[in-house]
Parts: structure tokens; sequence; C-alpha cells
């Protein structure tokens, strides 16, 4: 097909120079909601997941309901993907109002792929290549029918398949995956798009075709296949791999997806979802199912967590198990629902009444979500505690490719232990951890136990004695210290000891390793502490602290009143350093890896780790 | 402090008595009329003779919330307003569980108002008694949402102000299957209620007045004949084909419950409404698995989860 606006790269002539060798790439995708963009997205990150590249995607929902702009950012390489990128090596510009919006994100040397038939980009700007495609005629004319421009989006991915040589039969299985299920026109439309877009850059781009490095097949260890998905379905399916078969939620973004999740999929394993009238009915109703034993799960954003708090108390008080999954947005109040923020993690320690020791986990990535909701099902039901899960929006909606975990290892069977409990038994013994015989469980002495939010002796009788209230309080603080003792190291990389330590906790954890490369790379010597266990603590780490000039905690709340961000407080209370500091944002977005490198320079001082900072990377697109 | 007494444990499905379900000696006010609720309620238990361990007696924060600290039964003390949650969770997390709820006008009306007509609406397999004294008696004499017009309490020194809430029409609002009222003057009324109630298979409410001495003392003497007052039962169909039945109460007719509802200050006592023929969630929950089970066809959960996740490579 002749394209009827020649990209500017293009002599007319047809491709003829080798793909060149890439690393990885960043590729925006621009549109509008209704385009499908989404998908193009899903489909490079299964793609991804079923060859030999990594990869991570990021993407914003659009605050309207349905319509309006959308991005979709994707990066694929060889090697481990540790954070969406910073800036675009590829925008796809659907619209002028994409392209206006989002050329910015453009590292220089990138390529802007652009809609011809809808956008005109500044002229006389140089910083980029630009390709003109008519994306929107193209589709219509390998469709035809009625169809209008729907499958612009197979069309692009058409586009991009033939540019970085991605494996063709792989993407058409996966497109025929897709929309098998439907009617045949809609797999053939698809693969007509598909085709088209695939077709174009041969005769139409000379030099804008790449390839990825060759995979070290060393480092490719598990043996396993690779799956893609968010982080909110890998802690869907984390729960029911723990053995979670109960639970209850009211709806919020981005929440709402876990329990859509586990609603459509408990039954087929015998369990129930509520969804309930509000939070606070949620939290209740799930604490009605551990009580049963049958440990339960309720979840939210930050308004909802908050609503959760008397009760989240009377869990401690009662020491009865439930874990807590709180999705963290921008906050205060209804504040940014769809953008990204950490500002519940006090909240999430303390924002009870009372003296509550809880357990408090959070995810670094996709994977992670997975293993920490096992992790959390687990603490819970040990100890008998609440747990909560502190995710982000980030998180939530990404995709990554990572290993199938091994099912069959970690399956947790379901259901309450209903066994006879011996005649001694006692709901709350001072000397020992609680364990709970859920109601139906017979009582060989015959003595049936209260559980309850009120001060209570071993039997679960309310008492007003100040010795049993100490000796309680003691009890329910002396277990969560236990568990403390047995959290292993948290991960440290790069150097033991010297200038930086980078801390960070959530979804940071990415963007911090990157950084800390780039950071070593420019000769400062600097780690990375990564702490999943938020609280309490694992045990050693004043030990790890005190060998770094500065301890730079990275997170995505407000420095507040007194310069520092929230966990880094909490760590300064802990363990009392002063190189403890902050670097803090709240713009709504994750940390880009130049935020953290120029943070970090910040701190130490050090002008020529800043100007590093500074200095523009070209992409690795650059044609030169 | 009180401690559980040494007695000689109970020989596995020896009959429950009052005596094997007697618990902690109430800590109510002489007087108050929860004793009679709980008296009651032994000799409810005492005629289903359910497993013992398969009774949960569950209560939310008040004086008549204190109730399952006097039961020996599984059972808690959760937070304020919010019990019927908690028991939707035992209900549907132990089939085979007889759970109780106790509570007061408060509790049920006020701060748990919202999640009274949820758990009413989904029809969760849950008894539930409202312990009404028209008053906050824990937290001492203030107005309650079921305090009538007028009554001198210490949030209304001057006598309250705002409408109080009809509670038979708030129940048969809320979409309960089974509503009724009783006194605790009257013991084998109560009993008889309570007894329905229980066995009734759906979510069910009995509302019973108990007079509140300490704080508002006289509050239901409208009913009591021995102070002048009129005990006036509801008089149900027999469906007897009798020419006097017709003018009876037709128990599964909304309508007339509403109306009956509606009566003068103190109204009638007895089974305002029933409902057979609403599926509950509990029912409704087991039949969706069975129906899911059937298609994935019994897979085992590693079956299940491993087929999840091969979609996603
Ligand atoms: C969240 C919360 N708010 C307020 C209270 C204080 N409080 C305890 S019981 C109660 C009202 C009790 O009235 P009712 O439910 O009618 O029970 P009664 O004592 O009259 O039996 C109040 C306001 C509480 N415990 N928790
Ligand atoms: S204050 Fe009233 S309701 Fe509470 S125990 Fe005393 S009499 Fe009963
Ligand atoms: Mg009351």
């Amino acid at each position: 097909m002749v394209s009827p606006n020649p990209p500017e790269t293009s002599g007319g002539a047809s491709a003829s120079a080798a793909p060149r060798s890439i690393k990885d790439v960043v590729i925006r995708l621009a549109g509008n909601s209704q385009d499908g963009i989404q998908a193009i997205g899903g489909f490079l990150a299964r793609l991804a997941g079923r060859s030999d590249q990594d990869v991570m995607t990021y993407m914003t929902i659009p605050s309207t309901i349905s319509g309006g702009p959308s991005i979709f950012q994707v990066r694929m390489g060889t090697g481990d993907i540790l954070s969406a990128g910073d800036r675009a090596d590829m925008l796809v510009a659907f619209y002028q109002h994409s392209y206006d919006a989002h050329i910015g994100s453009l590292r220089p040397g990138g390529v802007l792929l652009y809609d011809a038939d809808h956008v005109k980009p500044v002229e006389g700007d140089h910083r980029f290549t630009n390709v003109a495609c008519p994306i929107t005629t193209g589709t219509i004319e390998a469709v035809g029918g009625t169809a209008k421009d729907k499958g612009k989006n197979i069309y692009v991915l058409g586009l991009i398949a033939r540019i970085f040589d991605l494996e063709v039969a792989k993407l058409t299985q996966l497109i025929r995956e897709r929309f098998g299920g439907k009617n045949e026109d809609i797999v053939r439309n698809a693969l007509l798009a598909f085709d088209a877009g695939y077709a174009w850059p041969q005769n139409n781009l000379r030099d804008l075709f790449y390839r990825f490095e060759a995979i070290d097949r060393a480092t490719a260890v598990s043996g396993r296949p690779q799956v893609t998905l968010d982080g909110n379905s890998a802690i869907a399916y984390g729960f029911l791999a723990a053995g979670v078969r109960h639970g209850a939620g009211y709806p919020i973004t981005p929440w709402s997806s876990i329990m859509e999740t586990l609603r459509t999929e408990l039954p087929k394993y015998g369990g129930v979802f509520v969804q309930c009238e509000d939070e606070i009915a949620s939290i209740s109703t799930a604490l009605g199912f551990s009580y049963t034993g049958n440990v339960a799960i309720t979840g939210s954003a930050g308004p909802g967590l908050s609503l959760k708090m008397e009760a989240l108390s009377w869990a401690t008080m009662a020491e009865m198990p439930i874990v807590v999954v709180n999705v963290q947005r921008g906050g205060p109040s209804t504040g940014m629902p769809t953008n990204v923020e950490q500002s519940d993690l006090m909240q999430a320690i303390y924002g009870s009444h009372g003296d509550t020791p809880r357990v408090v986990l959070a995810p670094k990535n996709v994977e992670d979500c997975f293993y920490l909701a096992m992790e959390a099902v687990r603490i819970a039901r040990a100890y008998s505690t609440p747990v909560l899960l502190l995710t982000d929006q980030a998180l939530s909606s990404r995709i990554e490719a990572f290993d199938e975990p091994d099912l069959k290892a970690l399956m947790v069977p379901p259901g309450p232990d209903r066994t006879e409990r011996p005649a001694d038994f006692k709901p709350y013994p001072l000397d020992r951890q609680t364990r709970h015989a859920p109601a139906g469980t017979r009582i060989a002495s015959g003595k049936y136990p209260v559980v309850t939010g009120l001060e209570h002796d071993e039997f679960g009788h309310p008492t007003g004695s100040p010795k049993l209230h100490a000796q309680m309080n003691a009890k329910r603080r002396e277990k969560i210290k236990a568990l403390a003792a047995t959290l292993p190291a948290p991960e440290l990389s790069g150097d033991a000891s010297g200038e930086a330590l980078i801390v960070t906790w959530g979804s940071n954890y990415g963007p911090a390793r990157e950084a800390l490369e780039r950071i070593r790379a420019a000769g400062v010597s600097a780690g990375h502490l990564h702490i999943r266990h938020v609280h309490p603590l694992p045990p050693g780490l004043d030990e790890v602290l005190a060998r770094y000039r500065k301890v730079v905690v990275a997170e995505l709340n407000d420095e507040g009143v007194y310069g520092f961000g929230q966990f880094a407080t909490l760590l300064r209370a802990r363990y009392a350093l002063p190189s403890i500091v902050s670097t803090c944002k709240t713009d709504g977005l994750t940390f880009k890896v130049s935020e953290l490198v120029a943070g970090v320079a910040r701190h130490l001082g050090n002008a020529t780790l800043e100007s590093l900072v500074s200095q523009a990377r070209p992409s690795p697109l650059a044609t030169r | 402090m009180s401690t559980a007494v040494a007695t000689p444990p109970p020989p596995a499905g020896a009959p429950l008595t009052k005596k094997v379900l007697t618990a902690d000696h109430p800590t109510w006010c002489p007087g108050c009329g929860d004793f009679a609720v709980l008296a009651s309620f032994y000799r409810v238990l005492e005629k289903l003779q359910y497993p013992h361990e398969k009774i949960v007696t569950f209560a939310g924060i008040g004086c008549s919330s204190r109730f399952p600290y006097f039961v020996n039964t599984h059972g808690g003390h959760f937070i304020h307003g919010r019990a019927l949650p908690f028991a939707a969770g035992i209900s549907l997390g132990g089939d085979d569980l007889h759970v109780f709820v106790f509570g007061g006008d408060g509790d049920g009306f006020s701060i748990g108002g919202n999640h009274l007509t949820h758990t009413a609406r989904k029809n969760v397999r849950i008894t539930y008694v409202i312990m009404d004294n028209s008053v906050y008696g824990l937290t001492k004499k203030q107005t309650s949402p079921t305090s009538p017009i007028g009554f001198k309490s210490k949030t209304d020194p001057w006598g309250a102000l705002d409408q109080p809430i009809n509670p038979m029409r708030t129940l048969l609002n809320s979409g309960a299957t089974f509503v009724a009222r009783s006194h605790a003057t009257q013991v084998n009324h109560m009993t008889e209620m309570m007894l329905r109630a229980a066995r009734h298979d759906g979510f069910s409410v009995v509302e019973i007045l108990s007079e509140c001495v300490e704080f508002f003392e006289g509050a239901f003497d409208a009913a009591i004949p021995r102070k002048g007052g009129h005990w006036v039962l509801i008089d149900e169909k027999k469906n007897d084909g009798s020419p006097e039945d017709a003018a009876r109460h037709d128990v599964s007719d909304e309508l007339a419950a509403f109306q009956l509802a509606g009566q003068a200050w103190p109204g009638k006592f007895g089974v305002f409404y029933e409902n057979k023929t609403r599926r509950t969630k509990n029912a409704l929950e087991a039949e969706l698995i069975a129906k899911t089970r059937e298609k994935t066809k019994g897979a085992t959960d590693l079956a299940l989860l491993q087929a999840t996740f091969a979609k996603l490579r």
C-alpha cells in the first residue's frame, strides 16, 4: 500500500537496512478510550509474556466514564524491566489532542508515529523521527464494509509488530484467542487490519526497524511459563491460592476489580463474596466469616479504609484474623481517585483508636501482589491478627509478565478447624497464641467462648482489671513482635555501605532499582533497600541503615509538617538516625527514575549527579 | 472479674437445659426488662434442642447487647450497631449454625439502621431480637430513635422533639420476612414469638418492649393490664373457613401488616408478617455455587486456579 503522505524518513524506497538491536523500548499509545488502545497494550504484554521479552505497562484510566483521552504505555525488552519508563521512545498519536498532550513525553531521537488522517505535527520540529501513517484510512481500506475505523488499534499493533520484529505467529494467535469467542467476521477483520498494518512499513519506512537483543538464556531459569496480569488480579488469585473462600466489600476505585474477580471466581471454589451496603458492613461481614473459621478478606481504598477503622480495632482486641486490602489512591477525601499515592501508610498502621498493634504488608510489583496476598493470609491465621495489604493504584492496573506460580506447591486448603477443643480451652490464654474455636466447634468442657471487644480475661469475660488490661495489651503487642523476629531480611541491592541508601516500600521498587544503577554508574557508592513487611519492620535494619551517609526514603506522599514522608517519619522514630531524609512527591504519578536520582543528588549535595539528571538521554531508537 | 465455674461438662448429646445454658450472672439493674427476655430465650433453646455447639448468640453494644455473656453458647460482643452484618458473615460462613442477635433500639434503629435494612432485604438466615426500651440505657438516658415526643432525656431535657420511628413499619419496609412484636412482661408470648422466629427460614425479627427501670420507668405500661393498660393480641387467621376468620389477620398479607403497624399506641402484639416464599441468601448462594460447580464439573481448587493461570499465559 502506498502512503498518501510519505513519511519524512522514507525515500519511497523499500526497507533495506538490517534491523538495529535494542535492549528495550517504551511505547506510549495515546488516543481515546474507545479506540481500544488498552487492548494493544494487553496484546504486547501477553506477547512479551509468551516470548523472551520482559514487560511492564502503565495505564491511565480516563476519569470520564467512557470516551475521552486515554493512554497506555508499555515497556518491553530483554532482561528485567523494573519500571514503566520515564519517557517514551515511541509515541503513537491517534488524534491531534493526543499529539499535543504527549509529544512532551517523547525522548529526543524518539519516533513519533501519528495518524496522518487526524494529526498535524508542529512544522520544523526535528527532535524526533516523524512517521506519518494513514492509520484511519489504512484500517478502513483493509477491513472495508461497515466497520468504519474500528480495528485501528489492531492496525497499529501490526505496525509495531513489523517495526520491532515481533513474533507474528504468536500475535495472530493472541488475536484469535481474544476475538475467537465472537463471530468469525470479527476475527477476520482483526486479522485483515493486522496484516495491513504489518505490511505498511515495508514500503514506507527505510531504516526504522529494530530487534530486541537475544536473551541470556542462563538467566532464564524457572522453566515455568510466563503469565501476564495486573496487580489486582494477582491479589485476588493470591487469596484463592491461600485458601480464602470468603470475603465482603463495597465498590470503590481502584479496589473494585478485586471484589469483582472474587465475586465471580469464589462460587467455583464453593465460596461466598458478599457485596455489602458499605465498608463498615463489609469488614463486619468478613469478621463474621473469620469467626466461623473461614479467614476472610475485605478491602477498599483510603476513604473506605477509614470507615473500617473501628472494626479493625475490634479485630485487634478480639484477636480475630482478617486481611484488609487497601488500594491507595490520591487523598485526602475523594482526592485524585484514579491516581497513585502512598499516603495511607500511617492510617494503615495507626488509624484505629486504642493501641492496635497489627501487620501491614506492601507488595513491590505485580508478581509480589500474588505472593504477599498469600503471606497476608498466612500471617493472619498464624497470629490471629488483622493484616493490611497496602497496594496502590499503579500496581492495581499495570500489567506485568512473571513466572507462573507453582500452584501445586503453594495451594493452601481452605476450611475451618472444627475439631473438638479440650476442656482447658481458653480463647485468650496469656501464655499462648490465641487460636479461636470457630462457631460450630464442640468444647469438651461444655463452656463456650465469647469473642469480645471489651477488655477480657483469658476466658473472654469482661474485666475492669488494670493489671489484666496491661497484660492483654502486652500479649497483643508481643505476638506482633514475635512475628517481626521471624521476618526475612529485606532485599538490599548495590553497595553494602556508602554515600547513599535509597529506601522504598510498595510500588517504588522498580524505579528505585533503576535509579540505583544510574547513581552507581556515575561513580557514587549507593545501595537500595526495599521493605515489603512495612509493619512490623524486619529485624537488623538499624545496622544496615547506619552504613550509609544518607538514607533517602522515597515515597509518594507529602513531606508533612516536619519535612518527612510517612515512612521516613516512622524510620526516624524507630532508629533515631539523623541521616534519614525524605524524597516525596504527590503529583499522582509513579516515580520517574530521574526524579529519584535527583532526590539522592540533592541530599548528597552532589552536583555531578545532579547534572546527570538534567542531561537528556537520547532514545535508543534514534537514527543518529 | 468472673471466671468459668468448674462444673462437670455435660455428656455429648445431653439435653440443653437452662442450667447448661446459663453463663455469667447478668449485670443488668434489678427489675430491668431484659432479664425476662433472657429467661424466655433459655426456654426457647430448651424447646429447640439444637446441638449446643451450633448455637451462636451475638450482639452489638448497649445494655441489652450484653446478652451473649449471659448465655453459654458460642457468641460474641461486637461494636455498636454492626452486629447484623457480622452475623450475616456467621450465617453465610457456617450454614449449619443457628445465629441469634440481640440488641437495643439505638443499636438497631439508629447507628445500625442501614445494616438492618440491608440484612433484611438479603434475607440472611438470622433471628434478631430487638430489646426496645425507647432510651439509651448503657449511656444513661439519652433520646433514642423510639423515644416518644416529649420524653425528657439528658439530650432533650425539655422533652424529645423528633418524630420517633415506628419499629414495625420500619421492619416491614426493610424486607424482613418475619416480623413480630412482644412485651417483656409476657414471658409465654415472648417465648412463642422467639420460637416462631427461630423456626422461620430467613431473616426474622422480634421487637420486644423491654422496660428500662432506671431511665424510662413505665414506658410500656400502656400495654400492661395490671397497670391499667391493654394487652391486645393479633387475632391470626386460622383458615378454618369460619365466618369470623375473614376478619382475622393474614400474616402473609403485607398491606394488612402495615395497617396493624399504623394502629395507635400501644397497638397489638403478635406476628405482623411472615413471608414463607422468599428464598434466603443462604439458599441463593448455595444454589449459585451448585450451578457453577456443575459447569466446572467439580474440578479441584488446584485445577481451577491452574486453568485460570493457563489463560493468562
Ligand atoms: C461507635 C460508638 N458510638 C457510641 C457508643 C456509645 N454507646 C454505647 S451503647 C449506646 C446506645 C445504647 O442504646 P441501645 O442500643 O438502645 O441499648 P440499651 O443500652 O438501651 O439496651 C451508645 C450510644 C459506642 N459504644 N460506640
Ligand atoms: S440501665 Fe436500663 S436497660 Fe440498662 S440494665 Fe439498667 S434498667 Fe436495664
Ligand atoms: Mg435502648
